[in-house]
């Protein structure tokens, strides 16, 4: 008789608390939308989230749903399990959004080896749910 | 209208730095803050003004284990100004700001300091707890989810776009942690921290943390407080001979947060600290640069105009430009990679030894006059440039 042991399952991942300003990013998700916050005075986008544009200051700022592509500004291979379980390696990456180009989102590039990123690569959104919040991650584009 | 007074560093102090000391944080402080005192030849009563970075972090206590405030009731300092937070330009911004207070007239002689206890924390959790990782407010919200929880996976991605875009190798990356691995091993004070002598063939097989960053280009977590006096010129008669004169500091903020940024607040800080003086890059004898990792260095190199921007890992090449008896010798107490992670005012108390010509066996030869000391380099950036007259 084997015994087999499951390996124990991957952490989750730190979760951001929830409030009026970031929630949209965070649960745009549901929806298939990656959402970020847009000012129709100035035409510019704020990110992170807050209740005021960055670049104008006005106060008549909207989430705004976005094409959800975008291209590898930077990225490191990481290594280390910073917690425990956590599979290793993997990718962190800058995405840098196609549609709001001085937008950078910390992410991770999944569904590829690690070895298979690189610079300028082209990507585009996938969402994994956890306990509600939908955490955008990227996946290179065919 | 008075004119501004001069700041000078009349003293520095250091406690023992170790991994796991049973000295507790305070002891740490008092053993740097009577060294200090008797390098500078004060007394307690003298001191009017206290700072430091970040103060105390209740909620992160191995960071940050004792605030401004504590100080000032255990050593009943009669402080005119202090101050202490971590919403400024980095860690030696906190001296940058008693150079003002200094200059104002706001205090004469301001204690600065930075206590750092992560080595004995992560060894007794249970006096100092851990971070709460099942939530992440503010910043790291934006980079914690993605387990992107060490500055290393974001300081990394910087040196990733020097390595593809610049052509920087692990060979030119390790020269930083080779020079601050020799330069410790003659620093008395990294005794504990660096024991024996690294290889160019070791760096390149040690295991990596997130690349380009292997773990030795990544500082070491120790307990230690580090102390500088800074007084103003009007009171330099009270002081003992052979204060440095802090010539010129800045600091800079590129974005609040460690997502955002497409460039490092270095490359801005740079300009500016040479905007503030006559001095000039070839003016100075040594460079005591941010290390947490060992790509700080080399954009610090750049960002102060020692090389152009892109070609820092050029520079470091070999090595021998940077060691002690080449021609900038940088971290020449080991730095933070080879010294311990003593959170930036190391680079302080180390390029003041070099230019009072105390600095013992890692002495850099000649007559220096001229030192930068940086913390930071991220979203935040600050530097001092600090001279002997």
């Amino acid at each position: 008789m084997t015994e087999t042991k499951a390996a124990p399952p991957p952490p989750k991942r730190p979760r951001p608390r929830l409030d009026a300003v970031n929630r949209p990013f965070w649960t745009g998700g549901a929806e298939g939308k990656l959402q970020i916050v847009h000012c129709p005075d100035c035409g510019q986008y704020t990110h992170p989230p807050k209740e005021f544009c960055r670049h104008c200051q006005s106060e008549n700022v909207a989430p705004k749903a976005m094409a959800g592509t975008g291209t590898v500004d930077t990225y490191t291979i990481n290594y280390q399990p910073w917690m425990p379980d956590l599979e290793v390696p993997f990718i962190i990456a800058r995405v840098r959004l196609d549609d709001a180009p001085d937008v950078i989102l910390t992410t991770n590039v999944v569904n590829c080896p690690v070895d298979a990123i690189d610079f300028d690569d082209k990507v585009r959104v996938v969402f994994e749910e956890q306990d509600g919040v939908f955490f955008p991650l990227f996946e290179k584009v065919a | 209208m008075t004119k501004l007074k001069e700041a000078y560093i009349s003293g520095v102090g250091q406690s023992e730095v170790g991994v796991r000391l049973a000295r507790s944080p305070m002891g740490l402080t008092m053993d740097a803050i009577k060294q200090a005192l008797d390098d500078a030849g004060l007394t307690m009563d003298q001191i009017d003004g206290v700072a430091s970075y970040p103060g105390r972090m209740a909620t992160f206590l191995g960071f940050s284990p004792i605030g401004v405030d504590e100080v000032i009731e255990t050593c009943g300092i009669k402080a005119r100004w202090h101050m202490g937070g971590g919403e400024i330009p980095a860690q030696l911004s906190a001296i940058a700001a008693a150079v003002d207070a200094v200059r104002l007239g706001h205090a004469r002689h301001v204690i600065c300091f930075r206590t750092v206890y992560e080595a004995a924390a992560m060894s007794r959790p249970e006096e100092f707890p851990p971070l709460r990782r099942e939530f992440v407010d503010g910043l790291s919200q934006w980079t914690a989810p993605y387990f992107a929880i060490s500055a290393a996976c974001w300081v990394g991605q910087f040196a990733m776009r020097q390595m593809k875009r610049n052509g920087m190798t692990r060979e030119q990356l390790a020269q930083i942690a080779l020079n601050g691995n020799r330069n410790a091993l003659l620093n008395p004070n990294a005794r504990n921290i660096t024991k024996k002598e690294l290889t160019l063939d070791e760096y390149m097989e040690a295991r990596m943390i997130t690349s380009p960053f292997c773990l030795y280009d990544c500082d070491r977590f120790s307990d230690c407080s580090t102390v500088v006096i800074v007084s103003a010129s009007d009171a330099l008669d009270e002081v003992s001979p052979n204060p440095v004169r802090v010539a010129a500091t800045a600091g800079s903020v590129h974005r609040y947060s460690w997502d955002q940024p497409d460039y490092m607040a270095s490359y801005a800080t740079g300009p500016d600290l040479w905007s503030k003086t006559d001095y000039k890059p070839k003016d100075v004898d040594t460079v005591q640069f941010y290390d947490g990792f060992a790509f700080f260095p080399i954009s610090w190199l750049e960002a102060l105009g020692f090389c152009d921007v892109g070609a820092g890992h050029e520079f470091v090449d070999g090595g021998t430009r940077i060691a002690i008896d080449g021609e900038l010798p940088l971290n020449t107490g080991g730095g933070q990679l080879g010294a311990g992670r003593l959170h930036g005012f190391g680079f302080a108390h180390e390029a003041v030894t070099q230019l009072r010509g105390k600095a013992g066996a890692r002495q850099i030869p000649g007559d220096p006059k001229v030192a930068v000391a940086t913390s930071g380099g991220g979203p935040l950036a600050a530097a001092l440039l600090l001279a002997r007259d």
